[in-house]
């Protein structure tokens, strides 16, 4: 349990490692807990949190064998959407691999 | 390297016939369409699925991924028609149209450009009709799904060109398969006679646009429906 969310959790911080590649100095993002990934507070623009969604999907793909579609209806219509911070988006796609069982 | 084509459609009609000119060419093709495909060749390879089914499709991109590699160019094929009169057509039909011309569409575009853009480069030709243009009575449906899918087109063409991929349709006019076989002859005419050059469309006028698409000079047309027969 804990290791398929620290497992999501590293697939995130790669994305972000990814994204980073493509950012300026001064506007790396950093690979925290609460780092927020949506809103006015975050430091992702739309398109890069655009790039940030297709990229972890991708890589669950690789690493656990499951297609999943993060930006599903569920995660859009959210009251408190699970892009606020890494650890939110870490069980939310941690539930849609238990549902993908 | 060689070039991966997916095809989606590719039993039978405009898709089977491009599925043998590219592989003829020497790329490498993924087709899928419901029914299994009597086409047998090493650098084919098919996959039964419905087009709209979005969890049959992630899995199809899926094995893309982990046996072929990739896809380069997305050959937006699978389509279906229907006639009928707005006040007879009943709710099913709109359904099934729109399953597959508009999402199954759309579902393959999304899915191609997530694994283009990690080359920055891609292709996705999509399939109108001159049905649309031509208000065609009988193909409100029909027609109105295509327009669908020249919007689609349009705008995922701004979304997309940030990666290197662009997005194009093709809009046949009457070419004789399956698709239109139930459509009268007189209709067929009549409708003929409104194109510039009144003849039915080939395969090859087909394959021709695609062509051009596809080729590296022509990156710099995107969003764009080409119409065939002077419509
Ligand atoms: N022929 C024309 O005059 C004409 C004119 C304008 C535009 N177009 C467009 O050109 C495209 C090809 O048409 P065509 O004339 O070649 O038609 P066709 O001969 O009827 O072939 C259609 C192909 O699509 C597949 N298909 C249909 N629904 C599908 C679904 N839900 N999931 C997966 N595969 C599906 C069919 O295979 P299965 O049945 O095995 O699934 C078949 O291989 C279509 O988009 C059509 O709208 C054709």
């Amino acid at each position: 349990m804990l290791e398929t969310q620290n497992k999501i959790k590293n697939i995130i911080f790669q994305a972000i490692d990814e994204i980073n590649l493509e950012l300026p100095k001064n506007k790396q993002i950093v690979k925290s807990d609460n780092t927020q990934l949506y809103g006015s507070q975050s430091p992702l623009d739309s398109l890069e949190l655009v790039n940030l969604i297709v990229s972890i999907e991708d890589n669950i793909d690789s690493e656990f064998d499951k297609s999943i579609t993060i930006a599903n209806e569920k995660a859009m219509s959210m009251k408190n959407s699970p892009f606020r911070d890494v650890i939110s988006l870490v069980s939310f796609i941690n539930e849609l691999l238990e549902e993908n069982e | 390297m060689n070039k991966i084509i997916l095809i989606t459609g590719t039993s039978k009609g405009i898709g089977r016939y491009l599925c043998e000119y590219y592989l003829e060419k020497g790329f490498t093709i993924v087709g899928c369409s419901r029914s299994e495909s009597s086409l047998k060749n090493e650098n084919y390879t098919h996959f039964c699925l419905n087009v709209s089914d979005e969890k049959k499709v992630k899995e199809m991109f899926h094995t893309i991924k982990k046996e072929i590699g990739t896809v380069d160019i997305l050959i937006n094929n699978a389509g279906i028609a229907s006639m009928n009169h707005v006040l007879l057509t009943p709710m099913s039909t709109l359904e099934n149209i729109f399953s597959t011309n508009v999402f199954g569409t759309y579902l393959f575009l999304r899915e191609a450009a997530k694994v283009m853009m990690k080359k920055k480069w891609g292709r996705i030709i999509n399939f109108a009709t001159v049905a649309t243009p031509l208000k065609l009575e009988g193909e409100a449906i029909y027609a109105s799904s295509k327009a669908a899918v020249k919007s689609i087109t349009e705008v995922s063409s701004k979304e997309l060109a940030e990666y290197g991929i662009t997005v194009n349709a093709i809009g046949p006019t009457p070419i004789e398969t399956d698709l239109i076989r139930s459509v009268p002859k007189e209709k067929m005419d009549a409708l003929i006679q409104r194109q510039a050059i009144k003849r039915l469309g080939e395969f090859r006028d087909v394959s021709n646009v695609v062509d051009f698409l596809i080729q590296e000079e022509s990156d710099f047309i995107t969003g764009q429906t080409i119409y065939l027969g002077g419509v």
